[in-house]
C-alpha cells in the first residue's frame, strides 16, 4: 500500500498565564518592543455599518472571573464579505475583521468595539445569521476554543449553524443581548452550568 | 495574498492528536475544560478566510530577542530559532504571522505575575515576531529559555520552552504551541507536555540541535517546523455557483 504521507498538525499547548508578554505587551506595560500591539480595532474610522460594543467576561466551572484569558475575533464587514481572501471579492477596506482582546487585569470583564456584521453564505448556499467568530485562550485551556457570538436583534433562527445545536436551549449561550442601543452583552462559560457552546470546526 | 492555499474548506481535526481539554496533571485545565461536547460543524467562510499581515508592519529588530528591548545584549546562551510554517500538505505558507514569547536565560518571565527568584534580565523583553518568506521559512535570534517552577504538583519545572502563535490564511487555522528543546529531561516530566497523550506528538515539538545553521563563535540553532491544518483543493465542493 503506498503511504498517505500528509503531515501531522502541530498539536497545541496552552497559552499559558503569561500569554500578554507575546501577544499584548504594550499592554502588559513592556512598551518599546512594538509600537503598538497588533489587533487594537477590527475597524478603522469610516467603516460602514452599525457600531456596537460587546462587553463580557470569561468564567470558569466554578463560577471564577479569568482574569488572564485573550481571545481573538474576526468578522465580515457589513455587507458579509472578509476581508483578505474572500473568494467573493473585496470588502470594506476601514474594516481588517481580526481583534484581540484582553480580559481586564483585575476585573476580567473585555470589551470589543466594531460594527455589525452582514451575513455570510454557508457552505451549501443559505445564509448564516450575522456573527463573530471568537477563539478562546488561557492558562488551563490546551487547545484554543472556537465559539460565535450572534445577536438577539437578528433572525437567527435560519441559521444553519445554530440549527445544528441539537440541545435548543443551547443556542441560547450564543446569542449577545442587548443591553442598549448598540451595546451588548456576552459573557463565555469553560464549563458547567450555562457552558458556552463551542464548536469542532 | 490571494492563491491556491488561501482557498479551500479546512482538513478536520484530529482532536486525539491534540491534547484534551480535560486533563487532570494539568491543574487548571480541570475547571477550564468544557464538559459538554463540541459541535461539530466543519468550516465555513468565516474560518476559511483570516486576517492578512504585511511585512511593513514588521521592525527591522522584532525577530532578535536579544537586541530588541533595549538595544543592549541579553544575557544567556544564544540561538537562533529556525523553520518553516507548513500545512498538513506539506506546503509552506508564506506571508504568516509568527509571534513567540518566553522566560530569560533564567527561567524569569518579563510579566507581574511572574514572581519567582531568579532575576530579570534588564535587556530582555522576551518577544519576538516576524511574517514567513515566500517558502513559508522564518527565523529569530534569542537566548535559551531557562527552565522554571511553577505551583501545580508542589515541584513541577516547565522544560525550557518558547511560545509559538501562528496565523494561518485561515481563522480556523489559528494555533498556539510551544517548542522543547531537544535532550531537555523535564519534557518527560512536564504535566503541561503530558496533555498530549501520544508520544510521537509530543516529539513533533522537541526542536532538534541544527549545527548546520549554526554560527561558529556566534550561536547555536535549533529548528522547529510548525504545521497547520490543510486545506483540501478539491474542484468537486458542495457549493453552489458563485460562492
Amino acid at each position: 500500500m503506498q503511504k498517505l504521507d500528509y503531515l501531522k498538525e502541530s498539536p497545541s499547548q496552552t497559552a499559558g498565564p503569561y500569554v500578554h508578554i507575546g501577544l499584548t505587551p504594550n499592554k502588559l506595560g513592556i512598551p518599546g518592543i512594538y509600537p503598538t500591539d497588533l489587533g487594537e480595532s477590527p475597524i478603522r474610522e469610516g467603516a460602514k455599518g452599525e457600531q456596537i460594543t460587546i462587553v463580557g467576561t470569561v468564567q470558569d466551572g466554578a463560577g471564577m472571573i479569568l482574569r488572564d484569558a485573550l481571545i481573538e475575533s474576526w468578522q465580515a464587514d457589513a455587507e458579509g464579505i472578509y476581508p483578505g481572501n474572500d473568494p467573493r471579492g473585496a470588502a470594506d477596506p476601514n474594516v481588517t475583521g481580526w481583534a484581540r482582546i484582553i480580559a481586564d487585569f483585575d476585573s476580567g470583564e473585555w470589551t470589543l468595539s466594531t460594527i455589525k456584521p452582514g451575513r455570510v453564505p454557508f457552505p451549501d448556499g443559505r445564509m448564516m445569521a450575522p456573527h463573530i467568530a471568537l477563539w478562546v485562550v488561557a492558562r488551563g485551556v490546551n487547545l484554543g476554543l472556537q465559539t460565535r457570538i450572534y445577536f438577539e436583534d437578528e433572525d437567527n433562527e435560519s441559521c444553519p449553524v445554530l440549527q445544528r445545536i441539537e440541545h435548543r436551549p443551547r443556542v441560547n449561550t450564543l446569542i449577545a443581548k442587548k443591553t442598549a442601543d448598540g451595546t451588548y452583552r456576552f459573557d463565555i462559560v469553560l464549563q458547567g452550568e450555562n457552558e458556552t457552546v463551542f464548536f469542532d470546526i | 495574498m490571494k492563491n491556491d492555499i488561501d482557498r479551500g474548506p479546512l482538513f478536520f481535526r484530529d482532536r486525539d492528536w491534540h491534547p484534551a481539554a480535560y486533563t487532570p496533571g494539568y491543574k487548571t485545565s480541570m475547571t477550564r475544560a468544557p464538559f459538554r461536547p463540541l459541535v461539530a460543524l466543519g468550516s465555513t467562510l468565516s474560518e476559511e478566510t483570516g486576517p492578512a499581515f504585511g511585512h511593513t508592519m514588521i521592525g527591522a529588530l522584532d525577530n532578535n530577542l536579544i537586541l530588541n528591548f533595549t538595544g543592549q545584549p541579553a544575557i544567556g546562551e544564544r540561538i537562533i530559532m529556525h523553520g518553516r510554517v507548513l500545512d498538513e500538505n506539506g506546503r509552506g505558507i508564506p506571508n504568516v504571522l509568527v509571534e513567540i514569547w518566553q522566560a530569560n536565560a533564567g527561567g524569569r518571565y518579563r510579566h507581574k505575575k511572574d514572581n519567582y527568584a531568579a532575576p530579570l534580565d534588564p535587556n530582555f523583553g522576551g518577544c519576538g515576531r516576524t511574517i514567513s518568506g515566500p517558502d513559508g521559512s522564518y527565523e529569530f535570534l534569542t537566548v535559551r529559555p531557562g527552565a522554571y517552577p511553577w505551583p501545580n504538583h508542589v515541584n513541577n519545572w516547565r522544560p525550557m520552552h518558547i511560545h509559538i502563535s501562528v496565523f494561518g490564511s485561515g481563522f480556523g487555522q489559528r494555533l498556539i504551541t510551544q517548542m522543547y528543546f531537544e535532550g531537555d529531561p523535564l519534557i518527560a516530566k512536564c504535566p503541561i507536555v503530558k496533555t498530549i497523550g501520544q508520544e510521537k506528538a509530543i516529539q513533533a515539538l522537541v526542536a532538534p540541535l541544527d549545527m548546520n545553521r549554526a554560527i561558529p563563535m556566534d550561536c547555536l540553532a535549533y529548528k522547529f517546523d510548525i504545521v497547520l491544518r490543510g486545506r483540501r483543493q478539491s474542484f468537486f465542493e458542495n457549493r453552489k455557483e458563485g460562492l
